[in-house]
């Protein structure tokens, strides 16, 4: 069965390791803090000015003042700190922040990424999204493997403007989980019950199936 | 101490005219600066270039000039939470320049800062970089951005001491810390004006020398977009 939001996001948690400061993006990226492993010490970082990102808050202890890049009321946890826009962006160009998680509309076989603008449709802008794209090591997309149409969004070329070139090292989708090689999209696990021969066919771009792809472990 | 602190925003923001470029701070509707963007609203100034990251909701924030089609220019990165702007754009009604987020903010802080120009990998290969200088180092391909240019820069505060002295509270520092000092000249408004020497100098976010005029600000609404909960 394909994964929905919360599986995905479920997927995804399990890449984050011991130590890491990591940037969610806006959507499913955001649950994925719900499914970090309990006792796991890692920050998440929020551009808007804040590290050390908690829940958000019970209600009556909303604070206008205290935000996160998705303009949601949040919390800070113990140990956290704020910071201007411009450090901000510096943590993030300057590779202190380990992981980053985003979403998409379209992947490149060669690790392009298109999240930011449908021409004449959606013009809402980048915001953080080309500055984190171009200087994260470790970049993680979450998305659908097809869009509302049934069409594939693992292309082998974005058809919609680039937010960034090379730079997508991972994809979790409600179907599967990839790695992008010199070569493409190699298949490294499928979601619960989901075939290679689906997969397959959702997939544009250059897919590499490995011997063995096992289910993913939820 | 040098006193900077005026008695109201319209003696703040003596000067301001059409036509002009303004620097805005915050982030969404977190840390703008109210009492001088409805002092805008009341001079019914037009043809302003603004720079700010984003363009408030229809009827808040930057909002209320994109309203009364005050605003030519919008220099911004995201722009998502706002009909009446999407609509002003694609119609042509507004013209509209989207830069990455993490370049807005050093695009401020290199005017604040005394810096022409950087260079940054962000939007290489994008539509961002048309026309710029290409520059690699270490193998990675980078974009020239040039500081911004701007007449005034109008930001907001927690507290703020009337040397100009500014402290911010929580993720409201945003824009409005490297916008300090980055305009000819930039107009502090605080939540809590106090005297010289009622701050801790330790606890100085952005010193006073970057800011030309303070005023104690009134009538925060400070509106809450997304009201996000954890049920108890």
């Amino acid at each position: 069965m394909a994964l929905d939001k919360n599986g995905i996001a479920q997927r995804i948690a399990q890449e984050v390791q011991y130590g890491f400061y990591v940037n969610l993006g806006i959507g499913i990226p955001t649950l994925v803090a719900n499914f970090v492993q309990d006792g796991l010490e890692v920050e998440f970082q929020s551009e808007n000015g804040i590290l050390g990102m908690g829940p958000f808050p019970f209600e009556g202890e909303e604070d206008a003042d205290l935000i996160n890049a998705g303009k949601q009321t949040i919390t800070a946890l113990p140990g956290a700190s704020f910071f201007d826009s411009s450090m901000s962006f510096g943590m993030i160009r300057g590779k202190h922040v380990d992981l980053t998680i985003l979403g998409a509309m379209e992947v490149a076989e060669n690790g392009d990424i298109a999240n930011w603008k449908i021409p004449g449709k959606m013009v809402k802008g980048m915001g953080g999204a080309m500055d984190l794209v171009a200087s994260a090591e470790n970049i993680i997309v979450a998305m659908q493997h097809t869009n509302r149409a049934g069409k594939s969004k693992l292309l082998k070329r974005c058809s919609l403007p680039i937010t960034g070139v090379n730079c997508v090292k991972k994809i979790v989708t409600d179907l599967a989980c990839l790695e992008i090689s010199n070569e493409g999209f190699v298949l490294l696990e499928r979601a619960p019950g989901v075939s290679i021969e689906t997969i397959k066919a959702a997939t544009e771009g250059n897919l590499i199936i490995p011997t063995t792809v096992p289910e993913m472990q939820l | 101490m040098i006193t900077k602190n005026v008695s109201n925003v319209a003696k703040a923001l003596e000067g301001v005219s059409s036509n002009m470029t303004l620097m805005l701070g915050g982030f969404g509707l977190c840390g703008i600066p109210e009492n001088s963007i409805a002092e805008l609203v009341r001079l019914n100034i037009s043809e302003i270039i603004c720079i700010s990251n984003n363009a408030g909701v229809d009827d808040f924030g930057l909002g209320l000039l994109l309203q009364k089609k005050q605003i030519k220019k919008m220099i911004s990165s995201y722009v998502g939470e706002n009909a009446e702007f999407e609509r002003q754009m694609l119609s042509g009604e507004l013209e509209v320049e989207l830069i990455p987020q993490g370049t807005l903010a050093e695009r401020c802080r290199s005017a604040q800062m005394g810096i022409p120009a950087f260079y940054t990998p962000a939007g290489y290969g994008t539509e961002v970089s048309k026309g710029k200088e290409v520059r690699d180092f270490e193998g990675k391909p980078h974009l020239l951005e040039h500081a911004f240019k701007a007449d005034f820069s109008l930001i907001k505060a927690w507290k703020g001491d009337t040397a100009g002295n500014l402290v911010f509270k929580g993720t409201a520092r945003n824009f409005n810390a490297p916008m300090a000092g980055a305009a000819n000249i930039c107009v502090a408004e605080v939540e809590e004006l106090v005297p010289v020497g009622k701050l801790d100098p330790n606890q100085i976010h952005i010193p006073g020398i970057f800011i030309d005029r303070i005023f104690q600000g009134k009538n925060y609404e400070k509106r809450i977009e997304q009201r996000t909960l954890t049920q108890k």
